[in-house]
């Protein structure tokens, strides 16, 4: 099957998730729906004399000692088998497409540059002490692990992924880009399925700390669960989270051949660059409303056929203003009344794997036809006039849903996803 | 599976700036010298190959944008304005709101005088929970983050020289930018996009860097010797460089009137398991094989590193093919790592629109004299630790 513009029509026949509030669809999409909070004070390390002092951790994965990198990995692991074994697809560790991988920038890591330093044994030393000590195959491991391709690398290897393994960076549109990556790379013919896995461990000291010192997040401490807030008045940024997900995409034609069980179609993608600034959108919101155009257009349809906006929604005072302006230019008077809501009120902001976690939640939505609601929302604020799905879920007759990411550097993706072809 | 139009793709903008200056004229004249730059004091025993400084101005005009930049971006976005500027889109709104940008990248900078205070704390026995927090907290600059983060790069030429179709950061040392190229020209090639930035960016001359590849023990060290000559001392010199290429469908090239350095024909990659003794010289085999090869007026422009055993395998697999010259960048610009590809790309398209390959600069005699135009270049990436690819860049009739 070929869609509007004859080009292969990508289906989802796989899905695997992991937040703060769980590990797998079942558990997520149950207390997504009775409207739960993954936030929690951070226990990971200590916070004496931090401004923010809670994340969307995931605690219930350990990896020992504890490194990003490793976490990352992990639920990566985890997030792609759950995908895998839904989808049927392949043989074990053998998979018949390309693996698009949306991960954080890598570094060395504090436990691990202690250690370094600790080697020099003075104490007094300079950095090339410490360069004397780095060699000589004593932390030889701490190469592999800190090369940016080491995540995709490992998963290449065990899921058998065809080809050079990409690993991308769009920022806080990274997850949704991943899957962006599969789309095309499938609509152009080149390949009939792709694995696309977007995961991110965050939640370290000196990654909290940077965030922090940019003042993008919330530092409404004392009540955890309550500080990611978007779209209410006294919003104050956003909280940190951790999280993977993992769909199987497939052309349309391939998934029906192997009597595949489809569960939703990446029917559009969009994608437009900001040029105004680091971190802040253009004030008249152009960038974003051209994206959200250019999903639309890429998706062969218009904005009244949208029945769910699957925000970006961090609770940073800038990010919702400009997702409203973005969106109520493209709706209309229609931005009032379609439901948008933002799971992001409920497992934080999962940063790289935020994209490609709401597309699953999204392709939930259409499944059970049930909106998860934005909670936190006691204070709505008067300038977004949203239909925020406000601290309850609800039933609703869903068939097509956008799903928005943002990110520093001006990156701007929009997906639209369907439960049949269009 | 189904297949797409295939359009055909012109390199038609080429910018570099590297330890060997910049432009195409400086760096011509140089590698027809032999000219090498390397640094053997500055961070001794380790050897690295400097930025030769440029005026960051007339590629960056604002002063603020150059100071919410640390090297790595600023030489990746002074790159990226050669190279537009080159293909004469430098300014063209129309042509860069729709221009697909694919950049690879690390990451930047650290504060070593913030990372050396904490260690230094640390040895002193100063272990408190909050001794790092406390440190960073107080000594981080808020906006060095952003110069760090690896799709900023991408952010900043956004910003400065206004690309603004699509971005795209693919992250993953010297694999990263065969990808990137190789989807960019899958992007063009299939109608997707009809232009593209595609290239990278890397400073060597950091020592946290030097720590990471000599976790690993990838260093050279005491002793400068080029790429093939390193078999007792293995190791690379890191290297800096911004290597950006503009490449358009033929049509599009046509419809402007730009002219064409050369045809971007193919571009493959492949993730060997390394493991296996020997994978490496299968894995480029392999490659090579998908390429189509003519055979005539062949040359490669190979990213080896020097590092071992990848080097000894790509050496394996170079000895399958003795009819071609090649040449190894890695001698005169050092390990530039994302930015190694890209870089042999812009040598290639220069090549080939100057009608000579460069000489040689190697004393083992691997590479060889080549006194015809070349019409077909083989650019050859195998990275240190892991991926190989190649492209196929060809003379335009």
């Amino acid at each position: 099957m070929r869609d509007k513009f004859d080009r292969p029509v990508v289906v989802v026949t796989g899905m695997g998730v992991i937040t703060s509030l769980g590990a797998g669809k079942t558990d997520n999409w149950a207390k997504l729906t009775a409207g739960e909070s993954g936030i929690r004070t951070v226990k990971r390390f200590p916070i004496d004399g931090l401004k923010t002092t809670m994340a969307g951790t995931v605690d219930f994965i350990t990896v020992e000692p504890f490194s990003s990198i490793d976490l990352t990995e992990r639920m990566a692991d985890i997030a792609a088998e759950e995908a895998l074994e839904q989808s049927g697809i392949g043989r074990k560790g053998d998979f018949p497409g390309p693996l698009f991988l949306a991960v954080a920038p890598v570094e060395t890591e504090w436990p691990q540059r202690l250690e370094a330093g600790r080697a020099v044994g003075k104490t007094e030393f300079d950095f090339s002490d410490v360069l004397r000590v780095s060699g000589g195959g004593r932390f030889e491991q701490y190469h592999r692990r800190f090369m940016f391709g080491s995540v995709a690398s490992h998963l290449a290897e065990i899921f058998g992924t065809k080809g050079s393994p990409i690993s991308l960076s769009t920022a806080c549109a990274s997850g949704a880009t991943a899957i962006q990556l599969g789309v095309e790379a499938i609509r152009r013919g080149e390949v009939d399925a792709a694995l696309c896995v977007a995961t991110d461990s965050s939640v370290n000291v000196e990654t909290l700390v940077r965030f922090s010192l940019l003042s993008a997040l919330s530092t409404q401490n004392s009540r955890p669960e309550a500080a990611s807030k978007p779209f209410s008045k006294n919003r104050d940024g956003f909280v940190m989270a951790e999280g993977a997900g993992a769909l199987v995409l497939e052309s349309y034609e391939a998934a029906v051949a192997r009597g595949a069980k489809i569960l939703g179609v990446v029917a559009g993608c969009g994608e437009l660059t900001d040029s105004f600034h680091r971190t802040r959108s253009s004030p008249d919101g152009k960038p974003i409303i051209g994206c959200v155009r250019k999903a639309l257009a890429d998706a062969g349809i218009t904005s009244e056929q949208i029945d769910y906006i699957n925000a970006h929604g961090t609770s940073t005072p800038e990010n919702d203003k400009m997702e409203y302006l973005g969106i109520s230019t493209v709706f209309g008077e229609r931005a009032k009344q379609i439901p948008v809501s933002s799971n992001k009120s409920m497992v934080g902001h999962a940063l790289s794997a935020a994209g490609a976690i709401e597309a699953i939640f999204s392709l939930l939505t259409l499944e059970h036809q049930r909106i998860p609601p934005t909670i936190n929302y006691d204070i709505p604020d008067p300038a977004i006039p949203f239909d925020v799905v406000p601290n309850k879920a609800r039933d609703a007759g869903v068939t097509a849903v956008m799903s928005n990411s943002f990110g520093f550097g001006g990156q701007n993706v929009s997906l639209i996803l369907t439960r049949e072809p269009i | 599976m189904t297949e797409t139009r295939s359009a055909e793709v012109w390199i038609t903008g080429i910018g570099l700036a590297s330890s060997l200056g910049e432009g195409p004229d400086t760096h011509w004249n140089a590698l027809k010298q032999r000219r090498i730059n390397i640094d053997e004091k500055r961070f001794a025993p380790y050897i690295v190959h400097p930025w030769a400084p440029v005026n960051f101005d007339t590629q960056i005009p604002k002063k603020g944008d150059q100071r919410q930049m640390e090297a790595w971006q600023r030489i990746g976005t002074y790159a990226a304005g050669l190279a537009l500027d080159s293909a004469g889109v430098k300014g063209d709104k129309e042509v860069l709101s729709r221009m697909d940008m694919t950049v690879a990248a690390g990451g930047g900078e650290r504060d070593l005088a913030v990372d050396l205070a904490v260690l230094n704390a640390d040895a002193k026995g100063n272990s408190a929970p909050n001794l790092l927090n406390e440190r960073l907290m107080n000594d981080l600059r808020p906006t060095l983050f952003l110069a760090q983060l690896s799709n900023l790069l991408a952010g900043n030429i956004a910003i400065v020289h206004g690309v603004s179709g699509t971005s795209r950061t693919f992250m993953g040392e010297e694999a990263a930018s065969v990808d990137a190229v190789r989807i960019a020209l899958a992007r063009v090639a299939s109608g997707q996009s009809d232009i593209a930035l595609v290239g990278a960016a890397h400073n060597g001359e950091r020592q946290e860097l030097l720590m990471l590849y000599e976790f690993g023990g990838f260093n050279l060290k005491d002793k400068f010797a080029p790429v093939w000559a390193r078999q007792e001392h293995p190791g690379f010199a890191l290297g800096s460089a911004g290597a950006f290429l503009v490449i358009e469908s033929k049509a599009h090239a046509q419809a402007r009137g730009a002219k064409p350095y050369a045809r971007l024909t193919r571009v493959v990659a492949d993730l060997a398991q390394r493991k296996q003794p020997g994978a490496v010289t299968r894995s480029l085999e392999a490659l090579w094989n998908k390429l189509g090869v003519l055979g005539g007026n062949v040359a490669l422009i190979t990213g080896a590193t020097g590092a071992e055993p990848v080097t000894s395998e790509e050496k394996t697999f170079l000895s399958l093919h003795p009819d071609y010259a090649v040449r190894a960048t890695g001698t005169m610009f050092g390990q530039t790592v994302e930015a190694q590809f890209p870089l042999g790309l812009v040598l290639a398209a220069l090549s080939i629109s100057r009608g000579e390959l460069f000489p040689p600069n190697d004393p083992t005699g691997l590479e060889v004299e080549m006194s015809k135009p070349p019409t077909q270049i083989i650019v050859v990436g195998a990275g240190h630790w892991q991926g190989e690819g190649m492209a196929l860049v060809e003379a335009i009739d």
